[in-house]
């Protein structure tokens, strides 16, 4: 039997590291409680929203330098059919993009953590890809892959994977000792560990880096179809802003933000669902 | 009655047990040269100063960790590893709290790949008092009820040796009292051998057939008491003077050992400011 071994720590107990599944201080909002709640939001939504078109219409502004509120949502409607097409481009690039890096991503944490010199390795090169702004390759891509989905896809899976990774790392790296002593005292095997303590252990920082990482891979994807190629919802904002159709380049905005919110939400909620018992 | 026990063939059978660890300020010797014996059926307590070496001894006998030098046999055959017939209860209820109640208490059958025993776990839940609370998230019970989740679980597949590692450490003095006549009622009924290591000598004194002082630095085996009391044990057991002078004489021994080592250490390290 092993003769070398440190001192083990008996008494660790599971450390959560501050509830995780809360995602962030986004997050952290109480929920609304009552109709009188909701209606104050309300309010104040429409206050907000209602006194920049006051504003914008007290102090002429013009159309080209800030669209009112009521603009743009008239271009919403009566041009969603013009953007619509755009906004499936951008979806495919994403959703394509962000599955690759996900996947690669999550397989990688789980194979470099249970090497612990492997993840020291390979460490360095994740911080790498995850401070590189992956838009900078975007050119170098289109020359290779020409102005299709290719060079975007790639971007996006690499502007997504470092970001699952390091985060799917850190949760993989979170031992509870006692838990896997338990595991391991009724005899199970190290896949089983892994399957059944350190997976599920994992869940909350693996779905923090799926959210973190789907947005950069957003980000990215419009950076990307900004840069080149003649479709997407990035191309419809650099070619409707050297039209001067502002309206309409917020209204790109505007369906942008809403796919951000769509994509926390379904990971707050994805959360939420199967990652809530440590809150 | 236990003499006779004990001279049948031992359930655990603990041999020469020694235990380095190595630190970066040198190697530690945390249990030295340890022989013990414990008879089936037998509840045996092991308690002893922090340093002892309790903990390090009992985490041997299950297997999860090994020996420097030295064994540990259970029916004449030596553990080289987790056993299917030892359990272990740990400090905190260790439960996974990502599962429930019923996914808890499922989950050593889980690993083995066996069918859960349901009347059996059925008839501990009713045991412990916890029917009706399947369902329920671990952080929805309180400390107490935790602790016997985690009994249940580690009674579920009737294991011939329980081995608890402080596990009431964390409750406070009412509930614990509680979770101790709920052992040895389950005791009553299994005959289950047990060891436990605990830091409270009247737990120790109210469960234990025998009772294993430990030494500190390095962890020895001192003095064995047996608890000659008839079971079932009561409160009112606990109050006689017998108990009183065991406890005692039990806290002396393990206080005074602490105290003889620290005047030890203070006259010498005066010798040393003399010379």
């Amino acid at each position: 039997m092993a003769s070398s071994e440190a001192i083990p720590d008996f008494k660790k107990s599971p450390d959560a590291g501050g509830s995780v599944a809360s995602m962030s201080g986004l997050a952290a909002g109480p929920g609304i409680k009552s109709a009188r709640e909701a209606a104050i939001i309300a309010l104040v939504a429409v206050i907000v929203i209602g006194g920049a078109e006051l504003l914008l219409l007290a102090f002429a502004v013009p159309q080209y330098v800030l669209p009112r509120p009521s603009e743009i949502a008239r271009a919403l409607v009566t041009d969603f059919h013009l953007i619509a097409p755009h906004l499936g481009h951008t979806l495919v690039e994403l959703l394509s993009g962000f599955t690759i890096g996900a996947v690669t991503g999550l397989v990688l944490a789980a194979i470099i953590t249970q090497f612990p010199f492997a993840e020291k390795i390979i460490t360095p090169y994740t911080l790498l890809l995850v401070t590189t702004p992956m838009l900078a390759l975007v050119p170098l891509l289109i020359l290779r892959f020409g102005f299709g989905y290719e060079p975007r896809i790639i971007a996006v899976a690499l502007a997504a994977g470092p970001m699952v990774m390091i985060n799917a790392t850190t949760g993989f790296r979170r031992v509870d000792s006692a838990k896997i002593a338990l595991a391991r005292s009724y005899g199970a095997s190290t896949l089983q560990i892994f399957w059944k303590i350190r997976a599920p252990m994992a869940l909350p920082m693996i779905f923090v880096g799926l959210m973190v990482g789907s947005i950069f891979g957003l980000l990215t994807a419009v950076g990307a179809e900004m840069v080149g190629g003649g479709f997407g919802l990035g191309n419809r904002l650099t070619s409707y802003s050297s039209m001067i159709q502002m309206p309409q380049f917020f209204a790109v905005v505007v369906i942008l933000s809403f796919l951000g919110i769509l994509i926390y939400m379904i990971f707050f909620l994805l959360a939420k669902r199967y990652a809530s018992w440590e809150a | 009655m236990s003499a006779t026990r004990e001279s049948q063939s031992p359930k655990l059978r603990v041999t020469g047990a020694t235990k380095v660890y190595h630190t970066r300020s040198g190697d530690l010797l945390a249990i030295d040269d340890c022989s013990l014996t414990i008879a089936d059926g037998e509840i045996v307590s092991i308690v002893g100063p922090s340093g002892s070496g309790k903990t390090t001894l009992l985490w041997a006998m299950s297997g999860l960790h090994g020996l420097t030098r030295g064994e540990i046999a259970l029916d004449g055959q030596p553990i080289r590893g987790p056993h299917p017939d030892i359990s272990m209860v740990f400090q905190d209820a260790n439960l996974l709290p990502w599962r429930t109640i019923d996914a808890n208490v499922r989950f050593p059958f889980e690993i083995k790949g066996e069918k859960p025993d349901q009347a059996w776990i059925d008839q501990l839940m009713h045991r412990v008092g916890l029917e009706g609370f399947g369902q329920r998230m671990p952080r929805e019970l309180s400390g107490g009820m935790q602790q016997r989740v985690a009994l249940v679980r580690a009674l579920s597949f009737k294991p011939s040796v329980l081995l608890m590692d402080e596990p009431f450490g964390a409750l406070d003095a009412f509930t614990r009292e509680e979770m101790n006549h709920l052992i040895e009622e389950i005791y009553l009924d299994t005959r289950t051998t047990i060891v436990l290591v605990t830091h409270s000598i009247d737990e120790a004194i109210f469960l234990s057939d025998r009772i294993v002082v430990m030494t500190a630095r390095p962890g020895r085996i001192g003095n064995i008491h047996r608890v000659p009391f008839e079971r079932p044990r009561s409160l009112e057991m606990m109050g006689t003077k017998e108990v009183f002078d065991l406890s005692h004489t039990i806290k002396s021994e393990i206080v005074g050992d602490q105290i003889s080592k620290a005047r030890h250490r203070q006259g010498a390290s005066a010798l040393s400011s003399l010379s």
